[in-house]
């Protein structure tokens, strides 16, 4: 029987889009073909998700293709509990993003289109690559889009914030590389991460790579201190730009650690995990404090991320299956409700130009449907109780009591910071008298705003008030994973 | 030495023989006055450059020695030559429009072209120290005469007089260690110089002297530092098509010399090179990339940065080993790909009263023509080492070989370094995409110099996704006799 290569097509469907493109007249056939690939894509990834296996822990759906056999370099693809989720998100992510720049995007579209399609193959490359060739094939070739769709299509400063982002994240990866190649001639000079997990590896090779790593993951995460790219980053980038940094670009630096550090380096790991830990309660209040201070939409949701990533590690390195779960589903969850913000602060960004918080007020009664939603998102990222982000939360912080109480403690203000900056983000602009009247410079969300808003939503409450199916999905991924970081220490 | 034996030693050596009897030919053709000659002498050269390239294709496969052990054509000198034949062709194609522009419209252009091609391709199967300085030597004084065509540009002038003088003398410094080595070891060809030199025992002061001339002389002709003041004044004084020329075709022929020389002939004195190279190595990788951040020329620019890659290379060379030498000439033939791809986009920019070699002539390119602006946004970033380009697998091989032999720690230099060395690759991408353009661009755009950058681009992306099979190509190539 002749296999359809799932994945493969998933990749590269956005990758022929982009390769369509070029030869589009008009703008607008432009958006609705990189529209139509985009949801094409998106259907693929939930028809994956439907088909996925959720009693094995072993890879599915794979493929594997020689690809420079004399070093041992394979095209090998597969997915399991865990990577399959952030298929899944960015191909949602993916079409949402097109919506979101229908309109900010005058300048430029096909080329725009392009890198964005480009960027959303290769991000879903990563998730799915079980070759570390590939793999850092795919991470590395990211920053290219990346680097132009912040450095053509974004604000005043973009230019400066496309180096930073780019230069940063080279500096990483370029030690990762290193690291990788050490991993592969102690491995057995073999890129394929399934053989890799299963070598036993001295200690200090294993602290070696695991700091090589850890570098090349902590700037993309971001964790504190090398997190100073993002708020630029995020601020200069158009909506779309913003939307997959905050949604997908971010989830790769805890997705290395998962797919890479814990199993492959399990007593690196376990041995790195507190200053890893610590890391990541700073991230989160620090971060905290640094949004509370912000006076621009953008920066306050970028700085909120730092915070907010910071759980994601601080349930990582928990290193219980409590930390673990929870922590992929916040990666889940912040993909969605940071999307979400994002993407609203771009909506009003278009009518008003202007990011400044003090600029706007009563937004609630110029624009109810905005308003809500808004508020919906702003509480979904506050972790308020029935949506997604409570749950990841509440399960990150019980893994991580579990394994320290100190680190909880801490931890747990973070929670309290995020209610401040983001309540009174929410007076300053919902709340109040209206600055803006009906009109020229501001009106509701319209039907194409809409669809791009409601199934972000939808995710807020599915996960909120029944998250069984997404930890059905991980559950055996994760026990597995964690049997691979505990088995070895001994 | 029987009939039996010339015939061979001709028949190996017939690609050298068509280059060099053609160009004497040509030079003769080049006095008869004509309009558009140089269409016709492009068309020559490019046929010759062919006839040569058949002829080696042809000889490829078995070992064949000549000459009574001076020259050979193994599977190294072909890889080398298909390098050096590859890197003519394409500045071959991209000259006519450009001599036009400078108004240096001769054929001896060509004729000199060729006869460096001839000392490259002697180079790359040069056996014997001898023959190895004669192929030097050859390709030297062309290349001279070639920097300094713009007769009525005082730049060329200097920059031509500065290769003379310092060339000359890094020759004489190559040829007093050869010398040294001959007085010591009685023989001039290498593998015997490799019995000779293996011996246990304590060292000769004298070898280590001669090690050190020859080392010298060599890192002179790849522009290595600390002998690389002649790249940047070179580069820039010296025709564009020509500086696109040096930047490959003769580093490429001199990494042959430098790799059938030291792993292979000097390894008895390994210990005295190795340590040399690997500190030569991190320094010109560290000044070619911190120098090129700061350039406003473009040629400049990649004046060091030709110097960094030259220590990227150099790190394959310490690394040793098949591997090592394996990861040098793939690296070698992606880096030729990628510099001739962006010197092609230098070359277009020329016309008229306009040099366009300042870097911010770049600004607005993408807005205007998107395709090429697509196309030099991929040879920088296979310069940078960003897959999916090949750049990338070429530095990945490298690091592999470092990294396999436990150099982990220059490794880590050498990515750092990279890391820097993005920027200034970024910063014309950058100028190309994200700047409002000055001036209306008006492209010397020929069919030829299309072709040239299409086969460059081709080669950039289709080695970068499939780089199996050239990898292959290389680690197949590796003269016999290394671990």
């Amino acid at each position: 029987m002749m296999k359809i290569p799932v994945l493969s097509l998933i990749i590269f469907l956005p990758a022929i889009g982009a390769a369509i493109l070029p030869f589009l007249r008009s703008d607008n056939k432009v958006r609705w073909v990189a529209l139509a690939f985009a949801v094409a894509d998106f259907l693929l990834a939930t028809w994956l998700l439907f088909n996925f296996d959720t009693t094995t822990y072993a890879m599915q759906f794979r493929e594997t293709v020689s690809w420079v056999p004399s070093l041992g370099i394979s095209y090998a693809l597969g997915v399991d509990g865990i990577s399959v989720l952030f298929v899944f998100l960015t191909a949602l992510l993916g079409w949402i993003c097109v919506l979101a720049s229908w309109r900010a995007i005058t300048r430029r579209v096909a080329q725009f289109m392009i890198s964005l399609l480009v960027m959303q193959a290769l991000m879903l490359g990563v998730f799915c690559a079980l070759d570390l060739f590939l793999f850092y094939f795919f991470w590395e070739a990211m920053l290219i889009p990346m680097y132009l769709i912040i450095g053509v299509w974004g604000g005043d400063n973009r230019v400066y914030a496309a180096f930073k982002f780019f230069l940063y994240t080279l500096v990483g990866s370029v030690l990762f590389l290193v690291g990788i190649l050490v991993l592969y001639f102690h491995g057995g000079e073999t890129f394929d991460i399934l053989v890799l997990m299963d070598g036993d590896y001295s200690f200090i090779v294993q602290a070696w790579v695991f700091l090589a790593f850890l570098v090349a993951f902590a700037v993309k995460v971001p964790m504190v201190p090398v997190h100073t790219w993002l708020p630029d980053a995020h601020v200069e980038a158009p909506t779309a730009g913003s939307i997959v940094l905050a949604g997908v670009l971010l989830k790769m630096g805890a997705y290395g650690f998962l797919r890479f550090s814990l199993p492959m380096l399990p007593e690196a790991s376990q041995y790195f995990a507190l200053p890893v830990l610590a890391l990541s309660v700073i991230a989160i209040v620090y971060g905290g404090f640094l949004a509370l201070a912000q006076d621009d939409l953008k920066k306050l949701v970028a700085y909120s991320s730092v915070s907010h990533m910071g759980f994601v590690t601080l349930g990582l390195f928990a290193l219980n299956s409590r930390g673990l779960e929870g922590s992929i589903l916040q990666m889940f969850n912040h993909g969605i409700t940071t999307g979400a913000l994002f993407l609203f602060v771009g909506l009003i960004y278009e009518r008003t130009h202007t990011r400044r918080i003090g600029d706007y007020g009563g937004l609630m009664k110029v624009a109810p449907v905005y308003g809500v939603l808004l508020a919906v998102f702003t509480l979904s990222s506050l972790a308020v109780p029935g949506t997604n982000a409570f749950i990841g939360e509440l399960l990150i912080l019980t893994g991580a009591f579990a394994t320290n109480m100190m680190i909880g403690a801490i931890a747990v203000t973070g929670a309290v910071l995020s209610a401040a900056y983001l309540l009174g983000m929410f007076r300053k602009v919902a709340l109040g008298p209206p600055v803006y009247e009906k009109g020229e410079a501001m009106w509701d969300m319209n039907g194409r705003e809409l669809v791009a808003a409601i199934p972000l939503a939808v995710f807020v409450f599915w996960v909120g008030f029944y998250p069984q199916p997404f930890l059905d999905v991980m559950h055996v991924s994760v026990e597995h994973l964690l049997e691979q970081v505990q088995g070895t220490y001994r | 030495m029987n009939a039996d034996m010339i015939v061979a030693s001709i028949i190996a050596s017939l690609p050298e023989i068509i280059v060099i009897s053609c160009a004497c030919l040509l030079l003769l053709v080049s006095l008869i006055p004509a309009r558009g000659r140089m269409v016709l002498f492009s068309g020559i050269s490019l046929a010759v450059v062919a006839a040569a390239a058949i002829a080696t294709y042809v000889l490829a496969g078995p070992v064949r020695p000549a000459y009574g052990g001076m020259f050979v054509v193994d599977g190294f000198a072909v890889f080398f030559k298909a390098v050096v034949l590859m890197v003519t062709a394409l500045v071959i194609l991209i000259s006519p429009k450009y001599l036009e522009e400078e108004n240096i419209e001769r054929g001896e252009y060509f004729v000199l072209l060729l006869f460096a091609l001839a000392g490259m391709m002697i180079m790359t199967s040069a056996i014997d120290l001898v023959s190895i300085y004669l192929g030097l030597e050859l390709m030297a004084l062309s290349v001279y005469v070639l920097t300094g065509f713009v007769r009525h540009d005082s730049r060329s002038n200097e920059a031509a007089l500065k290769y003379v003088i310092l060339g000359a003398l890094s020759s004489a410094i190559f040829l007093y260690g050869v010398s040294l080595v001959y007085g010591l070891a009685g023989t001039t060809q290498l593998s015997e110089l490799a019995i000779t030199l293996n011996r246990d025992g304590p060292l000769d002061p004298l070898l280590i002297l001669a090690t050190v001339f020859m080392v010298t002389g060599l890192v002179f002709k790849v522009g290595a530092v600390p002998l690389h003041m002649w790249v940047p004044d070179v580069y820039e004084g010296a025709p564009t098509t020509i500086t696109a020329f040096i930047s490959v075709g003769p580093k490429a022929a001199a990494f042959a010399i430098i790799l059938r020389i030291f792993p292979d002939a000097l390894i008895g004195v390994a210990d005295i090179w190795g340590p040399v190279i690997a500190v030569i190595a991190v320094l010109t990788l560290t000044l070619g990339s911190f120098v090129a951040l700061v350039q406003t020329n473009i040629k400049r620019m990649l004046a060091y940065s030709s110097i960094a890659h030259v220590g990227f290379a150099l790190l394959g060379l310490v690394a040793g080993g098949h591997d090592g030498i394996a990861s040098v000439m793939l690296y070698f033939l992606i880096y030729a790909f990628m510099n001739l791809g962006i010197f092609g986009a230098i070359v277009m920019m020329r016309k008229g009263d306009f040099s366009g070699e300042n870097i911010e002539d770049y600004a607005g390119l993408a807005k205007s023509h998107p395709g090429l602006a697509l196309l030099t946004l991929i040879f920088l970033f296979s310069l940078a080492g960003i897959p999916p380009t090949a750049g990338f697998f070429a530095k990945f091989y490298i690091l592999t070989a470092l990294v396999a032999q436990g150099y982990v720690v220059l490794a880590v230099i050498a990515v750092l370094l990279s890391a820097v060395a993005a920027y200034f690759y970024l910063r014309i991408v950058m100028l190309m995409y994200m700047k409002e353009q000055a001036r209306s661009f008006d492209l010397a755009l020929t069919p030829s110099l299309r072709v040239a950058l299409a086969v460059a681009g081709l080669g950039t992306v289709g080695i970068g996704l499939l780089p199996a099979w050239f990898l292959d190509m290389a680690r197949g190539a590796v003269f016999p006799g290394i671990g």
